[in-house]
């Protein structure tokens, strides 16, 4: 079969715009070298739903930003993707930085976002009592978010499959072939797909894919950013998102709540040699915890439950890669999408759109029968007690819990591992359930997770693994 | 919302025992709600001996001495709900529970926590480097191996050399794994001396003292770690790293009690023991609420579990019968040499001996505890050596403690 559209890359921005795309009657397959979807960059960010403040007026960033924001919200609403418009403050520290604060406000009303103010550090402390007593102002920013990275990366393409777009896992792209205006694509296990049309979101790799595909023209500069993330019991040390004021190497080291109101702080900018390197390293905890604690010192690092790099990726002129190829028809470009990516990423999704109407020779029907909305996968946790007993009597393998720390029961488990896209392995439970996400990262329920991902597989427990080929947990039967 | 005298969360060795302790003592209206689908807690994966020694005069692996103790509840009538997980208690002695059937609610006289403890995490230690399969806590490695039957590698470092680490060190070994290293960041091993003698020296597997792991390689499973000494302050010896190629690693860092319930409940924790603040009933100071077990303290050995059990079940039942302690009491505290002493606080006059548990700051020689109140002197103890690993106990007479109304301290010295 030839499809329509092949989108090369499961992460946040593939997977939006094979949402958008299974709108229409055409084809859809995206593909993925990972185990599971949102492997790259869209797993390990910051999760921020960004004023649009940052960006330069003018740039594709400012414009794809304040559009998104909207837009975004909606599509968390229509895909029950967990988010919280908490506002978020950008603090300064110095005259110096304040100034800077106005610079940002200045920006931001030329980017048109609204309802920001700037005010006094102890105006700042009124709205946020854990901040420093160094903060001298802070620039306030209503419309900015939290939400879900992941979760919503696994939402898009959820949506998108239940809508007939086609995910194939494993398949790491090794060759493009251009054959009478076909893509034949081939991938490294030697696998082949073929398309019409060849749309790059594969992220930190789409230099790499633009260079197969014979139109390499830019270059990505990954960029990584470690985390440390921490118990729901530092969850409360802040409301809204804490931003420094940002400098040459990004937006600096944040604090914030998650939507699981857990506490997140990071992420340091380092450059890396390849976008695979996400190693922990002393120096990103050390840089970590001291600027955290320069903005919000009481900051109790000792409940620290897990750390994690995502890599950024950058290109040199700073901003957006979006459009159709200039040498190879057929080919569309979606690189370089660096923060605020995961704001953008439905804008961008639609702005893509606008690129096929104009450059791509095929007719966009919507369907009739085009659902938008994906069913709630945390409709269990968020029952009251008395609901949640009388789904049990319906459903009892919703009574037994089995991560204790985030109480995650077996159904809300067998429910990850059947629905689009289905988890295939331990870390892709977690992402969907969180079960082994909380204080015991996994000591208690991996075993029992382990076996319902058996037996759901029909595959024998040995065959499991954390993420994929090569990573099982157990070597051999005793 | 029903209604039961006493309520136990949890069923492990802690459970059963104030089980019975209760029933036996006149509380006939008994309840033990466990998650898991059997009784027995953590002992049901330690297939080891050594457990019953002190409290049952034999040598027993975990499952058997679970089993003497399930025979004991089984005897009685108590109610047990099994896969069942307690989700929240107030501290008006609600208990919420979650289970196939749906979620119960009970309103109990009295509770008793025993909930046990849990690992602590790689999360928790910050290790550098990647995060591939292969690195498991050691009690996952033995419930993977134990229960379910399979091995989780082949060449193997444990990081932490606590009890947990050590029994799998000799297990692995034994099942053909090679055990390369066993790192603990402290200058002597937290494990019991008898651990050390029979699973690593027996084994000729290497303890290397003042050592951490620095780094984790690999992507998908794990192919080795750099290990590296620590200075006093436990900060990391460039020059001292090396890397040793293993697929697996096992953490044996520490236990933690599971106390997010209490702490819900409002009932007030000791910062160093991680567990509630309880007298010598162990009593939390939320009245009719109880504590024993590794989710007060965490304990080496499981015969000292029961005993406790034992005291949280008859001072629970107590509570119930007749509305329990109401006199004066004193705290404890910690003096020189001693990291905590539990019970926390003392009722006084009970016409009982109390006996007072203890752990040592560091590893000691010979030395002589004394326990004192103000000028009184209540009791002293000579122990040959004295080691944070192993638990002390020491008594005080009933009479001792009838007029005292100052702190009870406890302080060591070398002798
Ligand atoms: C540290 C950090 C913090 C950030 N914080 C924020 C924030 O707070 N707010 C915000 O809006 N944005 C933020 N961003 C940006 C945001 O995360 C990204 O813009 C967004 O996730 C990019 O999505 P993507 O789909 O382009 O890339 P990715 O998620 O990386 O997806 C690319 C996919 O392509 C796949 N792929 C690659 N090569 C191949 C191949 N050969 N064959 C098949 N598949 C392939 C990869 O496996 C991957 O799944 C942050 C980014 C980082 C790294």
């Amino acid at each position: 079969m030839v499809y329509d559209f092949i989108i090369a890359g499961a992460g946040v921005i593939g997977g939006m715009l094979a949402r958008e795309l299974s709108r229409y009657n055409i084809s859809v397959c995206i593909l993925e070298k990972e185990n599971d979807v949102s492997m790259g960059a869209s797993k390990a960010n910051s999760g921020i739903v960004h004023g649009g403040f940052d960006p330069h007026p003018g740039t594709l960033k400012a414009k794809m930003n304040v559009e998104g924001v909207d837009l975004l919200y909606q599509a968390a609403e229509d895909l029950h993707v967990p988010y919280k418009k908490n506002g978020s403050l950008v603090v300064a520290f110095s005259e110096t930085e304040a100034e800077h604060l106005q610079m940002l406000y200045d920006r931001g009303i030329e980017n048109k976002v609204e309802g920001m103010s700037i005010v006094s550090g102890d105006e700042a402390r009124k709205i946020e009592p854990n901040l420093s007593e160094k903060v001298v102002s802070a620039l306030v920013v209503p419309s900015a978010g939290i939400i879900c990275p992941y979760e919503l990366t696994i939402a898009a393409v959820g949506n998108a499959m239940d809508n007939g777009a086609e995910l194939k896992r494993n398949f790491e792209i090794s060759e493009i072939i251009k054959e009478d205006d076909i893509f034949v694509i081939n991938s490294s296990a030697k696998e082949q797909v073929k398309g019409r049309f060849f749309i790059n979101c594969a992220g930190a790799f789409s230099d790499k894919i633009a260079e197969l595909a014979g139109d390499g023209f830019f270059k990505i500069i990954p960029r990584a950013g470690e985390y440390l993330l921490l118990d729901k019991s530092e969850g409360i040390r802040v409301s809204h998102t804490i931003f420094q004021v940002p400098n040459e190497n990004g937006k600096g080291i944040l604090v914030s709540p998650t939507v699981d109101n857990n506490l997140l702080t990071g992420p340091t900018a380092a450059k890396v040699d390849t976008p695979d390197d996400k190693n922990i390293t002393q120096k990103g905890i050390d840089t970590v915890i001291e600027y955290a604690k320069k903005s919000v010192p009481s900051v109790d690092f000792r409940q620290v439950i897990t750390s994690f790099t995502g890599v950024r990726s950058s290109e040199t002129t700073g901003d957006f890669i979006i459009k159709a190829s200039e040498k190879v028809q057929g080919l569309i470009h979606v690189a370089a999408i660096d923060s605020p990516g995961l704001s953008s990423c439905v804008s961008i999704a639609k702005y893509v759109t606008g690129i096929i109407k104009e450059n791509c020779n095929i007719e966009l029907e919507l369907k009739k029968d085009w659902n938008g909305s994906r069913e709630n996968p945390h409709a269990f946790r968020n029952m009251s007690d008395e609901e949640k007993s009388e789904y049990i009597k319906l459903h009892p393998e919703y009574g037994k819990i089995v991560c204790r720390c985030e109480k995650v029961s077996e159904g809300e488990i067998r429910d990850a591992i059947r629905r689009n896209p289905i988890a295939l392995d331990i870390d892709g439970v977690k992402r969907r359930t969180r079960s082994g996400m909380g204080r015991c990262q996994g000591g208690f329920c991996m075993p029992n997770v382990m076996k319902i991902l058996a037996e759901e597989n029909g595959a024998e427990l040995q065959a499991v693994t954390k993420k994929g080929n090569g990573s099982e947990q157990l070597t051999g039967r005793l | 919302m029903i209604k039961h005298d006493l309520v136990i969360v949890g069923g492990g060795p802690a459970g059963m025992a104030a089980a019975v302790a209760a029933y036996d003592s006149g509380v006939k209206d008994v309840v033990i709600i466990d998650r898991d689908a059997s009784l027995g807690g953590i002992l049901q994966q330690c297939i080891h001996n050594g457990f019953g020694l002190h409290k049952l005069g034999e040598e027993l692996t975990g499952p058997e001495y679970a089993s003497v103790y399930e025979k004991k509840v089984r005897e009685r009538n108590i109610t047990i709900y099994n896969d069942m997980m307690v989700t929240c208690l107030t501290a008006d002695k609600i208990v919420t529970a979650q289970g196939s059937s749906g979620i119960l609610k009970i309103q109990a006289k009295a509770v008793i926590l025993a909930m046990g403890c849990r690992e602590r995490s790689r999360g928790a230690l910050n290790i550098c480097g990647t995060r591939p399969a292969g690195i498991y806590s050691a009690g996952t490695a033995q419930k993977l191996m134990n229960c379910e039957g399979y091995s989780v590698g082949k060449k193997v470092v444990i990081l932490g050399s606590g009890d947990i680490g050590l029994i799998m060190a000799r297990r692995m070994t034994l099942e053909g794994a090679k055990v390369e290293a066993v790192c603990e960041i402290m200058p002597y091993s937290g494990g019991l001396t008898r651990n050390i003698v029979q699973c690593l020296e027996d084994y000729n597997i290497p303890l290397y003292l003042s050592h951490t792991v620095a780094e984790i390689h690999g992507q998908k499973r794990l192919e080795g770690v750099t290990i590296a000494q620590v200075d006093e302050n436990r900060r990391i010896i460039e020059n001292t790293k090396r890397f040793i190629a293993c697929d697996t690693l096992l953490l044996s860092v520490g236990l933690i009690p599971e106390n997010e319930l209490t702490k819900e409940a409002g009932i007030p924790i000791d910062n160093i023991t991680n567990g509630a603040i309880v007298d010598e009933n162990r009593q939390t100071l939320v009245p009719g609420i109880f504590a024993c077990g590794n989710v007060l303290q965490v304990h080496d050995l499981v015969d000292y579990v029961s005993d406790e059990a034992e005291l949280a079940g008859n001072g629970a039942a107590q509570y119930i019968l007749n509305g329990g302690c109401k006199g004066d009491s004193v705290c404890t505290e910690a003096g020189n040499g001693v990291r905590y002493v539990l019970p926390q606080r003392v009722n006084t006059g009970t016409g009982k001996d109390v006996s007072l548990f203890l752990r040592v700051t560091k590893p000691y020689g010979k030395v002589r505890f004394t326990v004192k109140s103000s000028e009184n002197v209540l009791a002293k103890a000579v122990r040959i050596k004295a080691a944070p690993g192993e638990m002390e106990k020491i008594t005080i007479k009933a009479d001792l403690l009838n007029n005292i109304t100052e702190p009870i301290t406890v302080e060591l010295e070398e002798v």
